[in-house]
């Protein structure tokens, strides 16, 4: 492998690994704060998908899409939490995996009632449309530096929240212990449907900005779902910063794999899983 | 319900189940073959889920390698012989659940649930990527086995009512392997570990080896229904080990209610009989599917087979509890 190869292998495990940070952070969150365990989340992130095909056919724009589709998943988020998740809170894991699963199910099929089940390509912002030349032969396009800077902004911007602002210190003091938390007079509940709305934003962005480099197609969010839990696993329930770490590793992994093992490449990341499980079985950086 | 009048009404859903290929539709011994074998599954998992409190999402893994094995140890143009390919594809099914439960087991809860889910996904890939098993496309069990002893030949598979009856006579077999094993100390200290781990540490048991016990146990018979399958449709792809299968699998243990074997298997039978009619109405028939599903959860917390009981208490006028 050449110098230009891994460099370019490499923008790209960050680029895929940030993304997958943004879907990971929100799953964690809602695993260590609600005590979640949310198969749909995968469905979020193909649901922002959808939007940026839907949206960004209206107006046009990528960017518009995302302007418009931030606020549609957050209310989503809220809407889900009020209507279906909060009472989950008090059921054992079993029946949220099962009312998950349903969901799922439910909203594939309202994806494909409601645009359909072709693939769709979904077009790079103009402004972004263009790429580095490496060497004579190799470039790298810009829109994919962009989606990582994007995600480094909001990594910053989400250790800002949950580590410097009144809201991240209830949402840490939440994932501690809830029960002291309410006693101390804090709305939990107002709490759990922020983080959640967050983590379903969190999703829906990280579908808007794959939508054009993976185009838009059915079942999306399963693989995104399988592969975020193992980030989850890795990095420790809870976690954010692990969650960053572990999608790190999970997107090197992923895509060195995909070079260096074409073979087993599928394998490759739960192979990392069970490494890292073996020694550590509660992932990197559990909390508490 | 007193033992008599349950034993009574078991008996009574074998001797319907039994007369199902009287009905000389093939249309309907397919679909109750089918329901039969999902039975046994479900049965298997709710050994891990509903008496050790297990919570596998990754239990289709063990059905589609025994699949995977009864296509693989076939000869291509021949018959295998059953009592070689049968006990051969459990055990490698067993094997792989030994191996994975050593890991998986060392994990609870949350991790648990998702540590079982990548492990299964691993096998999913090793299916679906690598030529093993004819990648992506699947396999073709070609000739189905034989169960010819010597020259005797007790039953013949390849008879659509001979393969119903031998499927049925797994089912009950299973299911009574199971009720003696529940009923064993070793069942006993399953369930205890349900209901306290510590407790049990602390009485001295080596319960990370019931565990894996129960585990293992749990992956042969889901083998059991994995070989069934293969041999009833002659055909075999990595979808068999997919996540949805595991959730489906987990769906009916949970519809039926879990801890009760004869629930699980209830569960199967409501879950591929709805399966069938939604179909019938709908290509979206998963939109149903998943409301029904969400609808169950939210308004029905025991699975269906509370429901007798829920029924006798709202007409009794007393407090649903």
């Amino acid at each position: 492998m050449d110098f230009a190869t891994f460099l370019i292998q490499t923008l790209n495990s960050l680029q895929y690994g940030l993304l997958l940070f943004l879907v990971a952070s929100g799953l964690t969150l809602v695993f260590g704060i609600m005590g979640i365990i949310n198969l749909a989340h995968g469905s979020f992130y193909m649901i922002g998908a959808y939007m940026a095909f839907v949206l960004s056919s209206a107006t046009g724009s990528l960017v518009w899409a995302i302007v418009l589709g931030i606020p549609l998943a957050l209310i989503f988020g809220a809407f889900l939490e009020w209507a279906l998740f909060s009472r989950l809170y008090k059921r054992d894991h079993l029946e949220q995996v099962l009312l998950t699963y349903g969901l799922i199910l439910v909203f594939e099929q309202l994806r494909s009632l409601l645009v359909d089940n072709d693939v769709h390509g979904v077009d790079i912002p103009a402004f972004l449309g263009a790429s580095i030349q490496l060497t004579d032969v190799l470039s790298y396009p810009v829109y994919r530096l962009a989606i990582s800077a994007v995600c480094i902004v909001l990594a910053v911007a989400l250790y800002f929240v949950i580590q410097r602002t009144r809201l991240g210190m209830m949402i840490r003091a939440g994932n501690d212990d809830r029960t002291m938390v309410e006693a101390l007079g804090i709305n939990i509940n107002m709490i759990y449907r922020v983080v959640f709305a967050l983590g379903v934003a969190l999703a829906a962005l990280a579908g808007m900005l794959a939508a054009p480099i993976s185009s838009v197609f059915p079942n999306m969010g399963g693989q995104v779902l399988i592969i975020s839990f193992v980030i989850v696993v890795i990095g420790g329930i809870g976690s954010v910063w692990g969650a960053l770490v572990a999608a790190l590793i999970v997107g090197f992994a992923d895509t060195f794999g995909k070079v260096l093992l074409p073979e087993i490449s599928g394998m490759v990341v739960y192979l990392v899983m069970a490494a890292v499980l073996l020694w550590r079985p509660e992932g990197i950086l559990k909390k508490g | 319900m007193n033992a008599q009048v349950s034993l009574i009404l078991k008996l009574a859903v074998l001797a319907v189940l039994a007369c199902v290929p009287l009905t000389g539709e093939s249309f309907y011994v397919e679909v109750v073959s089918k329901m039969l074998v999902m039975a046994i599954f479900a049965m298997s998992l709710d050994l891990l889920v509903g008496f050790t409190g297990l919570v596998s999402l990754g239990h289709a893994a063990y059905f589609g390698i025994a699949a995977y094995a009864a296509a693989l140890l076939s000869p291509k143009y021949d018959a295998a012989s059953l009592w070689f390919l049968f006990p051969a594809s459990v055990g490698l099914a067993a094997l792989a659940a030994l191996v994975i439960g050593l890991f998986v087991l060392r994990t609870k809860g949350i991790y648990f649930i998702m540590v079982t889910l990548a492990f299964a996904q691993m096998a999913y890939f090793v299916f679906h990527d690598t030529p093993v098993g004819g990648g992506s496309d699947g396999i073709y069990l070609n000739v189905k086995p034989s169960a010819a002893i010597g020259g005797w030949e007790p039953f013949d598979l390849g008879n659509e009512h001979h393969q119903y009856y031998f499927i049925l006579a797994i089912l009950v077999l299973v299911y009574l392997f199971l009720a003696r094993v529940l009923k064993s100390p070793f069942g006993r200290a399953l369930v205890g570990i349900k209901s306290n781990e510590h407790r049990m540490q602390s009485m001295g048991y080596l319960t990370f080896r019931y565990k894996l016990g129960a585990f293992t146990l749990a992956g042969a018979l889901g083998g059991v229904a994995g070989f069934l399958y293969a041999v009833m449709f002659g055909f075999v792809t990595p979808e068999l080990l997919s996540w949805h299968e595991s959730g489906n699998v987990l769906l009916m243990v949970i519809l039926g209610g879990m801890g009760n074997l004869v629930g699980a298997a209830v569960g199967a039978f409501a879950f591929e009989g709805m399966r069938g009619v939604f179909e019938g109405w709908t290509e979206h028939w998963q939109l149903l599917m998943g409301s029904v599903i969400v609808a169950v959860v939210l308004f029905l917390p025991g699975g269906l087979s509370s429901l007798p009981g829920r029924l006798r208490r709202a007409l009794q006028g007393g407090d649903d509890k």
